[in-house]
């Protein structure tokens, strides 16, 4: 296509001599984002990397016993939350899969958690959990006359509530992208397997799993990197407390940020890196396919 | 009219045992939020599932702005409006002209910018944001609204592109071709033939910019502190800061915040679903 465009036999300047017009255009289209990218991205990451350089921030890094729970908080939402949502999403997109016209009724509805934006719905639930006149604990006097649990005062329960809360966010979005793996299915599998007397434990395992395992485990692994991102439902949950017990990674970066300690800030989002790169080397392997 | 046999009941049956959880599961949060916004203050705290005197007073106080911790609403909401619109049209210039040039030109270096754009897409955002809040003090945006407009766009870029790529790449080649031999230019052939291929792709970028940066909270409460620049969820977060906060205004001014992007998520779901879902990840 270059050559073609390039049919001025004229002698030319020599920038444009080695480059034809539509890649002279290539490039200024390209810039915009390359501004951006060199701002934003390249010049903050370098910036931050620049300050994280020193060693005793590492030091006085291991020696803060809140960084040592985030890190271990931020594995349970990773590993426990995560495949817990993951399975709940394979499950019910087979449930929406199933060709009901109240079916599909409900699937509008179900959108709506990833429709709405997460703020008030987050803040809707802390207040249903409020001890004293959260409508949990309402509930809780009425039928048994006995006070209820304080829920995010237990660092336990509170970790479980934002997991919960992230769970009721994002389960919509990846049961639909599971929804549309399982609908590119074909249908003759499923005759054929009727036909032979399958029952559906043994049409999931021989059919609906083996093209759907990739895509599934596409999800998780994306899933996990953009949950250790979700700083909404931790923070505005519990708010990393009480005590700073609840604190995952990113909002632990955001403390000490607040703190103005700017080097521990960097030096978090640092110690994390030796899980997220490799995680990030795998999907772009698979999305730049 | 044939009856149902016992085996149809029994499937319905247990698809309705899967899906009545599944509905009050999903509604309950926002079904919560709902009751707060239409409960008189005194009913509000009664526990009860719905309110005695349902009103509309809560939106009245929220939209006169008679409240301490709403005296900014409209300011804030425009500002919400205008940050969200900005991000959403200079993302799609920004991502447009890069898929096109990437895609359609296949400008040296090409692959490595689409590179660079999908890392910064698995980047966490909050994790980036650390070091975002001090490069944007050392650029001397902070509280202005470029600070935010910017960050933004530089999240919702990557996907933004990626998403378009993809898309121009089932463009067929000989249409560039056959645009060229009859003499279009490449700005024309951008702007003629590329652009209006592209409008459901761009539709769906656009929707998702502007759905983002209305939704944001961290790089909004970040970059953002003055009363009368915030977004309104920062505002929502500031409610957090007094005990005895109006939790029913909270939830009121909550409800209408969470109104606009459900409309647009639902109006533009065709596009939604069809170019960004599918797109999110190949199998």
């Amino acid at each position: 296509m270059a050559i073609t465009l390039s049919a001025s036999d004229a002698p030319s300047p020599p920038l444009s001599a080695r480059l034809s017009p539509p890649q002279v255009w290539g490039i200024v289209l390209l810039a915009p984002y390359l501004l951006v990218f060199l701002a934003f991205v390249v010049y903050p990451v370098g910036y931050g990397l620049w300050l994280a350089r020193q060693p005793a921030s590492y030091v006085a890094l291991y020696n803060d016993p809140i960084f040592a729970r985030a890190a271990v908080n931020t594995l349970i939402f990773l590993v426990i939350g995560i495949n817990i949502k993951m399975l709940i999403a394979l499950f019910l997109s087979g449930f929406f899969a199933q060709q009901r016209p109240w079916i599909r009724w409900l699937s509008v509805i179900f959108i709506l958690p990833w429709a709405v934006p997460s703020i008030p719905t987050i803040l809707s639930v802390r207040f249903m959990l409020n001890p004293e006149w959260g409508v949990v604990n309402q509930l809780i006097f009425k039928f048994t006359g006995d006070d209820g649990p304080n829920w995010l005062n237990d660092p336990a329960v509170a970790l479980a509530m934002a997991i919960g809360v992230h769970i009721w966010k994002s389960l919509p979005f990846w049961t639909l992208i599971l929804l549309t793996g399982r609908l590119a299915i074909s249908h003759d599998l499923y005759e054929a397997s009727d036909v032979d007397g399958a029952n559906w434990w043994q049409k999931f395992r021989y059919i609906t799993w083996p093209s759907m395992q990739t895509l599934y485990i596409t999800c998780t692994l994306l899933s996990m990197i953009w949950t250790l991102g979700d700083f909404n439902s931790v923070y505005l949950l519990t708010g990393g407390g009480p005590a700073d017990l609840t604190h995952v990674l990113s909002t632990l970066g955001i403390r000490y940020l607040r703190l103005d300690q700017l080097s521990l800030a960097m030096a978090s989002i640092v110690c994390a890196m030796p899980f997220v790169l490799p995680l990030v080397y795998f999907m772009m392997k698979r999305l730049s396919r | 009219m044939k009856l149902p046999t016992l085996r149809e009941v029994g499937t319905e049956a247990k698809l309705l045992l899967i899906g009545i959880p599944v509905f009050i599961w999903t509604m309950i949060p926002i079904y919560h939020m709902f009751v707060f916004a239409i409960s008189p203050k005194e009913d509000a705290f009664t526990g009860k599932l719905w309110p005695t005197h349902p009103t509309l007073h809560n939106f009245s106080i929220v939209f006169h702005q008679q409240h301490y911790f709403l005296r900014d609403f409209w300011i804030q909401f425009w500002n919400s409006t205008v940050i969200a619109l900005a991000v959403g049209a200079l993302t799609l210039f920004v991502a447009t002209a890069a898929a096109f040039s990437i895609s359609r030109l296949r400008v040296p270096g090409g692959r490595a910018v689409m590179n660079m754009a999908l890392f910064t897409y698995f980047i966490p955002a909050a994790f980036l944001a650390v070091p975002m809040y001090r490069t944007m003090g050392s650029y001397g945006l902070l509280n202005n609204h470029w600070s935010l407009i910017l960050a933004m766009v530089t999240i919702a870029a990557p996907y933004a592109i990626w998403v378009l790529k993809q898309a121009s790449d089932k463009l067929p080649v000989e249409l560039d071709e056959a645009a060229t031999m009859d003499g279009a230019t490449t700005l024309q052939l951008f702007r003629l033939v590329y652009v209006p291929l592209m409008m459901p792709s761009l539709v769906a970028v656009g929707t998702y910019a502007i759905l983002l940066a209305w939704n944001e909270y961290l790089y909004a409460f970040l970059l953002l502190s003055k009363d009368t620049d915030i977004t309104l969820p920062v505002a929502l977060g500031n409610f957090l800061a007094a005990d005895d906060s109006p939790w029913e205004l909270l939830m009121t001014t909550g409800f209408i915040y969470a109104l606009p992007p459900a409309a647009v998520y639902y109006a533009f779901k065709r596009y939604m679903v069809g170019g960004l879902t599918a797109g999110a990840v190949k199998s």
